[in-house]
């Protein structure tokens, strides 16, 4: 169980690093750049209770935050992330049941399933971070443009993530 | 009162989760309107951690900088006095010095924001203050706005609120220089009176009437003129002179006559 709380609290601060050193610095196309730190909201276990997911969420964004000098956008959005995984979990079927241990991911519940949930939970934390930047609702489409743009980039990057650390199943 | 608590600890997930929202909104908030705050209270930890990671990275970039600054002695070398003494010592004169540099070096740096903001290994101690211009040799970047002991937040020319006194170069006509948050290497003039033409390759240079910058420090160069029947100003795109994604040395500059004119400002002002 120790094992389980580190191995979270080691991809908190290595995502946090990888995000703000490295792909911060990518930007395809001019400005399409992908987030993979929320890779971690994705990847925590089920059974969380719901206030660790909260609040490490807001830590994680703040610290993102913090980095790219952009107060609480990336916090914000990162716990809206977190607010909706409950109700995606519960509303995405799958055709194993969920059982205690049990990681959402690719090895464990198959890639379909991992597809959508990271698809959908992405999507909603671009779509919050890309017009809480812009702050207004002019040039609604080119906003909506790059989230989409940026989504697609964060859940291959996701993904790939997901097959470079998959281990056998058992 | 019991009902109430025990209804938010019923649903305590939703009422955490609009808690933290709001948490996060304020500090959204108050930057949109107080500037960049925030990142200087962040410097000290944020400031070292980029201070290393640039440290590896410059190796890499040696070979470009080193390019650049060779680029640069030359063009120094030029502004020397003894290139432009002819014969006679007489018609050589040398003005006041009205400005003087400081370089500092680019630690962190964005392009893809809409909003993008970059941070110098000088502060304070150094001699840098609110308010002073950053160039590179090659143009305009920015204006400092946070300045701590050790480092200083310049906000780039790429930040959709900032806008930029210009001229162009040719008719010495005003405009302005806006971004408009898309493609990092392209910028906005807008404010060109409509009976002035512009062409395809004209210098946009910096106009000198801001007390940040000195006059002709180069923007950007126009690569496309829109003029629509109408309107009391036209636009123009234009190519920024700068790659602001790969910038490691500028200069800070200090207007050493600032204090004089905005004082002189006040007082017309003021009347």
């Amino acid at each position: 169980m120790s094992n389980l709380y580190l191995k979270n609290i080691l991809r908190f601060f290595i995502l946090i690093l990888l995000q703000v050193l490295i792909l911060n610095r990518i930007n395809f196309g001019g400005y399409i750049n992908p987030y993979l730190y929320v890779y971690f909201i994705l990847l925590l276990p089920f059974e969380t209770p719901g206030w660790l997911l909260l609040i490490s969420s807001f830590l994680l964004g703040m610290g993102v935050d913090m980095f790219s000098g952009t107060p609480g956008m990336h916090a914000a959005s990162s716990v809206l992330m977190a607010f909706f995984r409950p109700m995606i979990i519960k509303s995405i079927a799958s055709k194993k049941e969920y059982e205690a241990g049990m990681q959402p991911s690719i090895r464990d519940l198959g890639f379909r399933w991992f597809f959508t949930y990271a698809l959908i939970l992405i999507f909603i934390h671009n779509l919050a971070l890309f017009y809480i930047e812009v702050f207004r609702l002019s040039d609604f489409f080119g906003t909506l443009q790059r989230v989409i743009y940026s989504t697609i980039f964060t859940l291959l990057l996701v993904l790939l993530t997901q097959y470079l650390f998959i281990k056998p199943s058992k | 009162m019991r009902h109430l608590f025990a209804y938010i600890l019923k649903h305590y997930f939703f009422f955490l989760f609009l808690l933290l929202e709001a948490f996060s909104f304020s500090f959204v908030v108050q930057n949109n309107y107080q500037q960049a705050s925030f990142i200087n209270s962040a410097n000290k930890i944020t400031g070292s951690i980029f201070n290393t990671s640039n440290n590896i990275d410059e190796y890499f970039s040696l070979k470009k900088a080193n390019y650049s600054l060779v680029e640069e002695n030359a063009s120094l070398r030029d502004l020397l006095s003894d290139s432009y003494r002819i014969t006679d010592t007489l018609i050589y004169y040398q003005k006041d010095t009205l400005f003087q540099y400081i370089n500092a070096k680019v630690i962190n740096n964005s392009v893809n924001k809409q909003k993008n903001y970059m941070m110098l290994n000088k502060g304070s101690i150094h001699g840098i203050r609110n308010g002073m211009g950053v160039i590179t040799s090659a143009g305009i970047v920015g204006t400092v706005i946070e300045v701590s002991k050790n480092f200083s937040i310049v906000i780039s020319v790429l930040h959709i609120n900032n806008k930029i006194n210009a001229r162009v170069k040719k008719n010495r006509h005003l405009g302005s220089i806006e971004w408009d948050g898309s493609y990092y290497r392209k910028g906005l003039l807008t404010d060109i009176p409509t009976h002035v033409r512009l062409y395809r390759g004209d210098t946009i240079i910096t106009s000198g009437n801001s007390h940040i910058f000195p006059e002709g420090i180069i923007i950007g160069t126009v690569e496309e003129y829109f003029s629509k029947q109408g309107d009391k100003f036209n636009k123009a795109r234009i190519n920024f002179a700068v790659d602001y994604n790969n910038i490691y040395f500028v200069y800070v500059i200090i207007n050493l006559m600032k204090e004089e004119q905005t004082q002189l400002e006040t007082l017309q002002n003021n009347e």
